[in-house]
């Protein structure tokens, strides 16, 4: 098979599968990433998510599958895609007894970057690192392994981030502050993969695909996704309603039933028998019900619902 | 209802306890190296001290020059292989060989019959015979020169009768003369100092190398760095060379020790031992490195190097006789790369040897290098596959 480089991709691979063993761990996975995309890579933990990224990256040999990273094929190709990519683990997986300066110094000697000890500085100050810089790593909180993880991988000026659920364990401010920061990063044409849990982040991204047991479900952007899953959903809102909850689940026509807050989402594929279950149901009680449009949240978790649980199982 | 918990919250639950106990043994269970040490490492050292190590060494290599084979002579000889302390490998021209076989650690005895020995014995003349003993260990030659005498006392009392019955008296009839070589005053330290050397460094090579590298791996660095542009060649040395530097303190510590504390005599060429160092380092990193790819976490990688570390004390001659080891545990000790450094070593410092000298120790330890640097290559794992 030839890999012809495609210069509007940034990741573009085909049919990726790879097996730990007796366990399929990643089944023909296809993704396409332009560039400039913030590109969210979703799915439940064991899914998956990591062992496509280092396939991705070089780090990893595909058992099956093929395709180019930045224009490089990702099984003979592997030392320019390291040189150009930006790859964050998902464990912090810097050198705990180096201080954050000694880290990025190292990691800047390794991609023998031109003038490293300016680059660093830069790299430090604008990262808003500079008040902790002689402090060792280890002893850093999240968010600021976090950003000094960022600052690393992005030393060298790759053209392409791979961030490995990235914010896991940060504050929601310092949250909010790295998803601004790979905004203004995707502006200047840099592609991101990033693999996240957290739905505020789903929705920054231009692109997502929701992975479960090793097999994509959903690839698009986020009204993509939503539309594929012909989802109609029904907000109830009144007294009561967990009861309701327990009540509904059974019930023809609804297939999820996720509390949001004060409000209980019904969703259902079948929207007319849907509507009339929940009619039913609503008019009781002084609850009131109304249609809403299906949210990513709805569709991620009715997602995960229909396939069974895969995380760190043996299956 | 949930029922409310009973035993007092400070004192000593027996419930407790137990679940702690049982917690251990689960734990203990799945961890298959822990369990080969703690069935492998009483089996190994029982093996080795009940069979292996004999501290009253028999069936010493002792070779023969001799000038003057007579039926006085081929009995003494018969009478020093049935002490069970000799075993006669063969015989030698002349002086010079018997240096040579001694300075190479080929023999421990060399026997020496002058021309003309019998003749002078039968005149009456009270001849010598002389055995030249390799004494750098004194406990291997110690108990084998302590029974020439009785050995020598035994050819007289059966040889020498009929009508030589006159020469019997004192002094005796003829004498044996025991030269001993390289340590002539038997110092210990002497012996095992410049050991010293090889044991430490097969100890701290081993363990630091191992760890540094699965250290890398228990981490997750090691992911890393495989993600950046560095090629595991310029990883791996470049991980290994502070070590090199390492050792070369430690073999520096210990030889100005032996110089200056315990004055065991340098004879040979102080460059040579440092070259010595330089291979027998090296040979040990590669040990090292392919511990780290075997073991899965730094607690594996230091279990690797224990069951390494332990036939290396008791099989490469460091503590006990080489040369008194049965067949097997001798075959077993060819194949560590510290069995041919303390030779070397001890060698270089109390004989004095040179590079001709030498070289019978050094390619095994080349050869051992190369084969492990191949191994480790194998193993070392480019992606996380
Ligand atoms: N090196 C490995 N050896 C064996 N199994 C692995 C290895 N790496 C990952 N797995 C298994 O593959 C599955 C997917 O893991 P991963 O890609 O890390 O999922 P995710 O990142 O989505 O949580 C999991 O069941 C995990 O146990
Ligand atoms: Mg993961």
């Amino acid at each position: 098979m030839t890999t012809v480089a495609n210069p509007e991709y940034a990741i573009d691979v085909r049919g990726l599968n790879k097996r730990f063993g007796e366990k399929h761990v990643v089944r023909d996975v296809s993704l396409r990433v332009r560039r400039g995309e913030i590109f969210g890579f979703l799915g439940p933990n064991g899914s998956g998510k990591t062992t496509t990224i280092r396939m991705v990256c070089g780090l990893l040999k595909p058992d099956a599958g093929s395709g180019t990273c930045l224009g490089h094929d990702i099984v003979r190709e592997r030392e320019a895609i390291k040189r150009k990519v930006g790859y964050m683990t998902q464990r912090f997986s810097f050198w705990e007894d180096l201080s954050i300066a000694e880290n990025l110094d190292f990691v800047a000697r390794m991609y023998e970057i031109p003038h490293r000890k300016e680059a660093v500085r830069h790299a430090i100050d604008t990262l808003g690192l500079a008040s902790r810089a002689r402090q060792l790593a280890g002893t850093l909180s999240g968010g600021w392994k976090q950003r000094m993880a960022l600052a690393a991988c992005m030393l060298h000026q790759p053209s392409l981030l791979l961030l490995d659920e990235p914010t896991a364990g940060v504050d929601p401010r310092a949250r909010r502050d790295f998803w601004d920061e790979l905004q203004s990063l995707a502006a200047q044409g840099i592609s991101v993969l990033v693999s996240t849990h957290y739905m505020d982040e789903a929705v920054r991204c231009h692109k997502l695909a929701y992975i479960a047991y090793g097999k994509l479900l959903a690839q698009g952007s986020a009204d993509e996704v939503i539309a594929s899953q012909r989802l109609s959903t029904w907000a109830i809102h009144g007294e009561r309603l967990s009861a309701l909850q327990e009540e509904l689940r059974s019930r023809p026509g609804v297939e999820q039933t996720v509390t949001f807050g004060d409000a209980l989402h019904v969703s259902g594929t079948d929207a007319g028998l849907l509507e009339g279950t929940v009619r039913a149901a609503a008019g009781v009680d002084g609850r009131s019900c109304e249609p809403v449009e299906t949210s990513l949240e709805d569709v991620f978790i009715y997602l995960m619902g229909k396939t069974p649980d895969n995380s760190g199982g043996t299956a | 209802m949930r029922r409310p918990h009973t035993g007092s919250k400070t004192g000593f639950s027996p419930m407790r306890w137990w679940s702690m106990v049982l917690k251990e043994f689960t734990q203990l269970k799945r961890d298959r190296l822990t369990f080969a040490m703690i069935v492998g490492i009483p089996i190994m050292q029982t093996a080795l001290f009940g069979y292996a190590i004999n501290t009253n060494p028999k069936h010493l290599d002792t070779a023969i020059i001799s000038a003057d084979s007579t039926d006085i002579t081929r009995s003494f000889i018969a009478a020093m292989q049935n002490s069970s302390y000799f075993k006669m490998v063969g015989t030698l021209p002349n002086e010079a060989a018997g240096r040579e076989a001694l300075a190479r650690g080929k023999v421990l005895f060399v026997v020496n019959i002058p021309a003309g020995f019998t003749r002078q014995l039968l005149r009456g003349e009270r001849p010598a015979l002389l055995i030249e003993a390799d004494a750098t260990d004194p406990t291997a030659t110690g108990s084998a020169l302590a029974a020439v005498s009785g050995i020598a006392q035994s050819v007289i009392d059966r040889e020498i009768a009929g009508p030589l019955s006159n020469l019997h008296g004192s002094p005796a009839p003829f004498s044996v003369r025991v030269h001993q070589l390289y340590n002539p005053d038997n110092i210990t330290q002497y012996f095992v100092v410049p050991g010293l050397t090889g044991m430490v460094l097969t100890l701290t090579m081993v363990l630091m190398t191992g760890l540094a590298i699965t250290r890398e791996r228990e981490r997750g660095t090691m992911e890393n760095l495989l993600a950046m542009p560095a090629t595991p060649l310029e990883v791996m040395t470049g991980k290994l060379v502070p070590y090199i530097g390492i050792g070369l303190i430690q073999a520096t510590i210990i030889l100005l020790a032996a110089r200056y504390v315990f004055r065991v005599p340098f004879f040979g060429n102080i460059g040579a031992v440092y070259l010595s160092a330089l291979l027998f380092i090296a040979a040990n990193l590669t040990v090292g490195i392919t511990f780290s790819s075997l073991a899965r976490n730094q607690l594996q990688a230091v279990q690797l190097g224990i069951f390494f570390f332990l036939p290396n004390i008791m099989l490469s001659g460091f503590m006990f006789p080489f040369k008194g080891m049965p067949g097997w545990a001798q075959a077993l000790g060819n194949l560590l790369p510290l069995t041919y450094f303390l030779r070397l070593i001890r060698g270089i410092l109390l004989k004095g040897n040179g590079w001709t000298d030498s070289w019978p120790n050094v390619w095994p330890m080349m050869v051992f290098t190369v084969v492990l640097m191949l191994v480790a290559s194998i193993t070392y794992r480019k992606t996380l596959d």
